[in-house]
């Protein structure tokens, strides 16, 4: 069964009907971590707009637990939780305020659903006097996290719920993420991060308001079509201007301390003949390897398309 | 209903935490009704003025005596001749002078008839306007007190009586004008400012996306600033009764009753700006330039809108505070009943509505 449904949905802005969503479709099957992977500007959060009914769509048809997200937008709002890229609660109020007042409007009470949160809370308990504005950017996640899920809602949508937080905490939470998927709620979650993505069963690579591959991060780690190396000497700048240039040189790009490069000859052969090429160009302490591609070698591969 | 409670409860906890908003909220008032109380008004007192009395007989005696002690003049000196009246004008010392010529007494008791001089600095004219009119109201007093004793037949007085406001009290005409800025100013603002937050701050977002219905997000929105300036403006009426002595001569449960419809039309404004901006400085800018400067002008607290030509008389019209400002006037001063202020009433009403149903219909449940 699915819970979040998307069918040629588009959204434009202004009078230059700038394209931000451009006819994504894709599904949502209840019980799953599903992450919308790509850069800044890639549409993720007007996607999330609208499926939490904050925007109409320009173009197609999308459904959250079977609600139409324009005609029956009232019950997708009582249903849903939604968790903003900013930090949106209310900074003058203490942790225990805001748990508070969301529990109630959402006409629940903190007491209700506190197994649900528990595992969360009690990280931020001892500081549950503390007004929320004065939290560390990790504590206000999970405050963040601990309000957007108080209701027991169906389906919750995090919209970048790790940017600008620490690695630690970033870790602590996707591990929380993993213990409310065996509560039964769908998660969609957006990150920029694509180390991130790895951990959502199912992922979508977004760039531009386009959809470039939907499917788990392993299968789409495999469907990468090319060998894949990394080559690191004691001129970085200089070993990319002329790999660049090297006719065998499929393609070639920095991915932290190394270049990753495939080439059109896989053969060892063309290994050999490229560490010579280099060492007759003058670089030094040359390490060549093979590596198993990531989401981001994916990424950048399915751009160049 | 629960979920509506803890919603007013935030608001107030909003309201009471941030001392910035305290300050603006309670400070504010009782610093205008003070200051338009006790400075800025155009009431003339303790005027200085000097005296030559040529005459030194008891007709000019008296009136120098009844002069000295009205609380409008203060007399700085006697000085013997005229041409020391200029010096003193030119440095400002004094505001008016008094030439009472010679044989004063005697003219007026032989030929029926006396002439006193009475030079002013018109420099201010409205000042210089008043002290005449004050100075001649002692002479005519102390005429009549004349006439009580002798018999003068045929002489007409002209008798001056001033409405309501017989001390010409500065107070009575700025209370209902400061009540109608500050709550303007406090409501149109404070709401504005406390919706467009929501929207800055993103916790709209979250509002929208819950099962809480923006029509209650409004209603909770306004019921706190409602209570708040309703503090206000008991407050106000405190300063005003304690401080300024001015009493409250209608009925007190109509000056309220009509207050909370005002303060219910400025909730509507307040509300409509904040659905027509998206940040907290334009909410504020609009607040500030476009309701108080409106207020201060058409209200009638300020300038007397008879005087205004046709075309800014018809704009005064849709000016909210200038029918609350005639209505606190009728009942605070005038001591009128409901059956004298029904007309300005229902336009209060019939602004209120049309603002409600703007801003309502323009009320986005959507971000965009």
């Amino acid at each position: 069964m699915e819970a979040v449904v998307l069918n040629n949905v588009s959204k434009t802005y202004g009078k230059e009907r700038k394209v931000a969503v451009d006819s994504v479709s894709l599904t949502v099957n209840k019980g799953e971590l599903f992450g919308l992977i790509g850069p800044d500007g890639a549409g993720k959060t007007s996607i999330f707009r609208m499926l939490t009914t904050l925007l109409l769509p320009d173009g197609g048809t999308a459904t959250v637990d079977g609600f139409d997200i324009v005609k029956d937008y009232k019950q997708i709002r009582n249903n849903v939780g939604y968790m903003p890229g900013k930090f949106s609660l209310y900074q003058d109020l203490t942790i225990e305020e805001n748990i508070n007042f969301f529990a109630t409007v959402f006409g629940t009470s903190v007491e209700e659903n506190y197994d649900l949160i528990k595992d969360i809370y009690v990280q931020i308990e001892p500081f549950k006097n503390r007004r929320a504005g004065k939290l560390s950017g990790g504590m206000k996640q999970k405050l963040a996290l601990c309000c957007a899920l108080i209701h027991k809602p169906t389906v919750l949508f995090l919209d970048e719920p790790t940017t600008g937080v620490d690695p630690v905490s970033r870790k602590e939470f996707w591990e929380m993420l993993k213990r409310l998927k065996q509560q039964d709620i769908t998660i969609v979650v957006s990150t920029p991060y694509m180390d991130e993505a790895t951990l959502c069963d199912r992922i979508a690579l977004i760039q531009n308001g386009r959809i470039l591959q939907i499917d788990t991060p392993d299968k789409i780690v495999q469907s990468y079509p090319d060998k894949l190396y990394q080559i690191k000497a004691d001129r970085m700048y200089d070993l990319l201007k002329e790999l660049n240039v090297y006719p065998k040189t499929l393609s070639c790009f920095t991915f932290g301390e190394y270049l990753h490069l495939s080439l059109t000859d896989e053969s060892e052969q063309a290994e050999k003949e490229l560490i010579q090429h280099l060492q007759n160009k003058g670089f030094h302490n040359i390490e060549m390897g093979a590596v198993t591609p990531g989401i981001e070698d994916c990424f950048i591969q399915l751009l160049k398309k | 209903m629960k979920q509506f409670f803890i919603f007013v409860k935030k608001e107030f906890a909003h309201v009471l935490r941030d001392k910035k908003t305290l300050l603006i909220l309670f400070g504010l008032p009782v610093a205008q009704i003070l200051i338009f109380g006790f400075a800025l008004t155009n009431e003339v007192k303790k005027s200085k003025i000097v005296i030559v009395d040529q005459a030194k007989d008891p007709a000019s005696q008296a009136i120098i005596t009844k002069v000295g002690v009205s609380q409008y003049f203060q007399i700085e000196n006697t000085v013997a001749n005229k041409r020391q009246i200029e010096d003193q004008f030119k440095q400002g010392k004094i505001k008016m002078a008094v030439v009472f010529p010679p044989y004063f007494n005697r003219d007026l008791l032989h030929q029926n008839k006396a002439t006193i001089q009475v030079i002013t600095d018109a420099t201010d004219p409205n000042t210089a306007n008043t002290l005449t009119n004050y100075f001649s109201a002692i002479v005519a007093d102390y005429q009549a007190e004349l006439n009580q004793t002798k018999a003068m037949p045929y002489r007409i007085t002209t008798e001056m009586r001033m409405l309501y406001n017989p001390g010409l009290k500065g107070a009575p005409n700025f209370v209902p004008g400061v009540m109608a800025l500050v709550l303007m100013l406090v409501c149109v603002m404070m709401t504005a400012i406390s919706i467009v937050k929501e929207k800055e701050t993103g916790t709209m977002e979250i509002l929208l996306v819950s099962p809480f219905r923006p029509i209650m997000v409004i209603l909770a929105k306004a019921l706190p600033y409602l209570m708040l300036s309703l503090v206000n403006l008991c407050i106000i009426l405190l300063v005003s009764v304690f401080v300024l002595q001015l009493p409250v001569n209608g009925s007190l449960l109509l000056l309220f009753a009509e207050s909370t419809l005002f303060i219910i039309t400025c909730l509507s404004l307040g509300l409509l700006i904040s659905v027509k901006t998206e940040s907290q400085q334009v909410a504020m800018l609009i607040s500030l330039m476009g309701m108080l400067l409106p207020t201060v002008m058409f209200s009638g607290f300020m300038f007397p809108i008879e005087n205004m030509p046709m075309g800014l008389q018809v704009l005064s019209n849709v000016i909210p505070a200038k029918w609350y400002y005639i209505i606190v006037k009728s009942i605070m001063i005038k001591g009128v009943g409901f059956s004298a202020i029904w007309k300005e009433t229902f336009i209060l009403v019939g602004i209120t509505v049309v603002l409600l149903i703007i801003s309502i219909k323009n009320f986005k449940i959507r971000l965009a």
